[in-house]
């Protein structure tokens, strides 16, 4: 069990290395050099005044001495400073973090639970009406581009039902207690996190019915009628709990999926989150921030795969023996 | 035997709407069970064996299945004509079934003792904790080792011999009157299917079950059955006491099967006696015989008309036009 876990971790360890590395060499193919965009932002710079940014910032070594540089500061939890913010990195991702997961987790959870369960109300007839409105909304959800769901939305419910919020996180006009904000910032969440679970709860759902519809013609699943299980209970204990497991895998490997679709969402209804500041730094050049972001996306996929893993475990005892 | 049956099947009938049209899948079938007998329901894959005691328990997979005529009496009352929720405290309860894939035949998730006492608590007033010592109990009796531990293991950690003992247990765990064993052994090794067939054997002598036994071991009917029904294309086609039906066949199909039973003191390079042709297609099913296309002795009347059963002795009977023209060939 320890080994096992020891082994996992030194493993992901090694990933998060090979990607800092590739990242890095990635982002030195792009085209445009750093140092002019700074100089853009100065209002424009001498020669020597270029150099000496290069100089600031390092850029004026060899590649491989950079890429040394840069390792050995990120594994001291030193991410450089941003060329465009002029913070350091990891500050600013932090601050940005907390927003982005909890409109993810959100998606997630609403796509999970909500999907699961129409999926299982689809099983139950897959040639019922139910079973019809749920092909049919996956299919739609599957197809609609997150972007467009999202304007879509913010002309329903900022124009024509105005209903909810449909820009940023808080309401600065708003004071009180950690209630209200607390309820302010649920407010806001509406719409980017339907936005952004839609395509997931489309895709759970589909998953769900297919995944049921197999177990249900399992020999198990005979068993428990033979013994007199009643129907209800053949779908939510005997079926659901093994339909679950290819679903939770999926939705497993979907979270990094999920966070460059937070991207668009969080662009879309100004969520102040990663995806934002993603697209700002890509957008200035300032690559330390895009290699932080990327390195911390690569963090909470490895993070997310050791929990599904875990959950996995947890679901089906024939993984929790070990290999 | 005077008593009183435990099941009476007449004249059941189960079609199947398929998409070359309608399979009868059961056409006339008829037998009953006495308290503490075994029967044997043997026959080739595919010849309604299992349809047979799938629609006892009401399982048949509907659509596209339907029982479209005769009766199930189990204790007098019509299996056919109950309601669901009335059917489901029958089902584990009173008759129990257990069957031929013990490697899949258990939930993966739920450890073995759960399962059991799942079927407990369906169907007795017992705690959670009781119906677990009861689970316990129960995997004692069908002789598994250590089964307080066996009870918390999960089904994948048992082998198959383990595994069908589970499904025994859980099957036996309510005492139900009448237990059906859809080819118990078939994906077990041989020397685990003589254990098996000697506990089911045991538990009913000692607890009086009856048992109807689905079985390609003609073997283990010689040594366990007390009544044989030899099924082919969805009918019985010869049924009795298993020494009569075993000892002079009246049926050229019940031969044949008994023909190709391996023996120890046969010459061992002589070629297997085989049925030759294969099981005809349900949905296409001729007036007559529908054995005749393999029959060596078939004649052109076999075509002609279903074959009515023939008494032979007592109880037995077999439904072949040469047993009604009185030319018995046995």
């Amino acid at each position: 069990m320890y080994r096992r876990i020891l082994r996992q971790l030194l493993y992901a360890a090694a990933l998060i290395l090979a990607v800092l590395v590739l990242n890095f060499l990635l982002i030195q193919l792009a085209p445009g050099d750093p140092a002019e965009v700074i100089a853009g932002e100065m209002g424009g710079a001498s020669a020597e005044v270029m150099a000496a940014i290069r100089q600031q910032y390092g850029l004026d070594k060899p590649l491989p001495t950079q890429l040394a540089l840069y390792l050995g500061r990120a594994l001291q939890g030193d991410l450089g400073m941003s060329y465009f913010y002029n913070r350091p990195v990891v500050d600013l991702i932090l601050s940005r973090l907390g927003p982005t997961l909890l409109l993810v987790a959100t998606a997630l959870g609403f796509a999970m639970i909500l999907g699961t369960r129409l999926g299982m109300l689809a099983s139950r007839n897959p040639r019922g009406i139910a079973s019809a409105l749920v092909t049919v909304l996956s299919l739609v959800g599957y197809s609609a581009p997150v972007f467009w769901t999202g304007l879509m939305l913010v002309i329903l419910f900022g124009a024509t039902i105005p209903l909810f919020p449909i820009a940023g996180m808080i309401d600065v006009v708003k004071q009180g207690g950690p209630l209200v904000r607390a309820l302010d910032i649920a407010h806001h969440l509406v719409l980017p996190a339907l936005t952004l679970g839609l395509v997931y709860l489309a895709q759970y759902s589909r998953l769900t019915r297919a995944s049921m519809l197999e177990v249900l013609g399992a020999d198990y699943i005979r068993t428990a009628r033979a013994k007199g299980v009643g129907e209800r209970q053949v779908f939510g204990r005997h079926a659901f709990r093994n339909a679950l497991l290819p679903v939770v895998t999926v939705a497993g490997m979907q979270f990094g999926a999920i966070i460059s679709g937070a991207v668009l969402v969080e662009t879309v209804f100004s969520w102040p989150g990663l995806g934002t500041l993603a697209f700002q730094s890509i957008l200035a050049r300032d690559y330390p921030t895009v290699l932080g972001i990327l390195f911390f996306s690569t963090l909470i996929v490895i993070i997310a795969n050791l929990l599904t893993d875990f959950v996995s475990r947890l679901l089906d005892p024939r993984l929790a023996g070990g290999r | 035997m005077v008593t009183e049956p435990v099941l009476d099947i007449r004249n059941l009938k189960v079609d199947f709407a398929t998409r070359r049209g309608v399979a009868h899948v059961l056409d006339d079938v008829s037998f009953s069970v006495a308290p503490g007998e075994l029967l044997a329901i043997v026959g080739e894959s595919g010849c309604g064996k299992s349809m047979t005691a799938l629609s006892i328990l009401g399982l048949i997979p509907s659509p596209p299945g339907k029982v479209v005529g005769g009766s199930i009496l189990f204790q007098g009352r019509d299996l056919t004509r109950l309601r669901q929720s009335e059917l489901r405290r029958i089902r584990g309860g009173d008759i129990a079934m257990i069957f031929q894939e013990p490697m899949t035949s258990l939930n993966p998730v739920f450890t073995c003792g759960e399962q059991i006492a799942e079927a407990v608590r369906l169907h007795q007033k017992a705690s959670p904790k009781a119906a677990f010592a009861r689970a316990v109990e129960m995997l004692r009796a069908v002789g598994i080792p250590e089964p307080e531990l066996r009870a918390r293991a999960y089904p994948h950690q048992l082998s198959g011999g383990m595994r069908q003992r589970v499904m025994i247990a859980m099957a036996l765990s309510c005492e139900p009157k009448l237990l059906i064993a859809d080819e118990p052994t078939t994906a077990l090794d041989v020397t685990v299917q003589a254990q098996i067939f000697g506990l089911l054997d045991e538990l009913r002598q000692q607890t009086g079950t009856a048992i109807v036994l689905i079985t390609h071991d003609m073997g283990a009917v010689a040594e366990m059955a007390d009544k044989v029904a030899v099924m082919y294309a969805g009918r019985i086609i010869e049924r009795g006491p298993a020494d009569a039906v075993l000892d002079n066949p009246g049926h050229p199909y019940t031969r044949g099967l008994l023909a190709s039973i391996p023996r120890v003191d046969a010459d061992p390079d002589a070629d297997l006696p085989e049925i030759p042709g294969i099981v005809p297609a349900l949905t296409d099913l001729g007036r007559g015989c529908a054995f005749a296309p393999r029959c060596a002795l078939a004649v052109d009347a076999c075509l002609a008309a279903q074959p009515r059963h023939v008494a032979m002795s007592g109880d037995h009977s077999a439904a072949c036009i040469q047993l009604e023209s009185g030319e018995v060939s046995a």
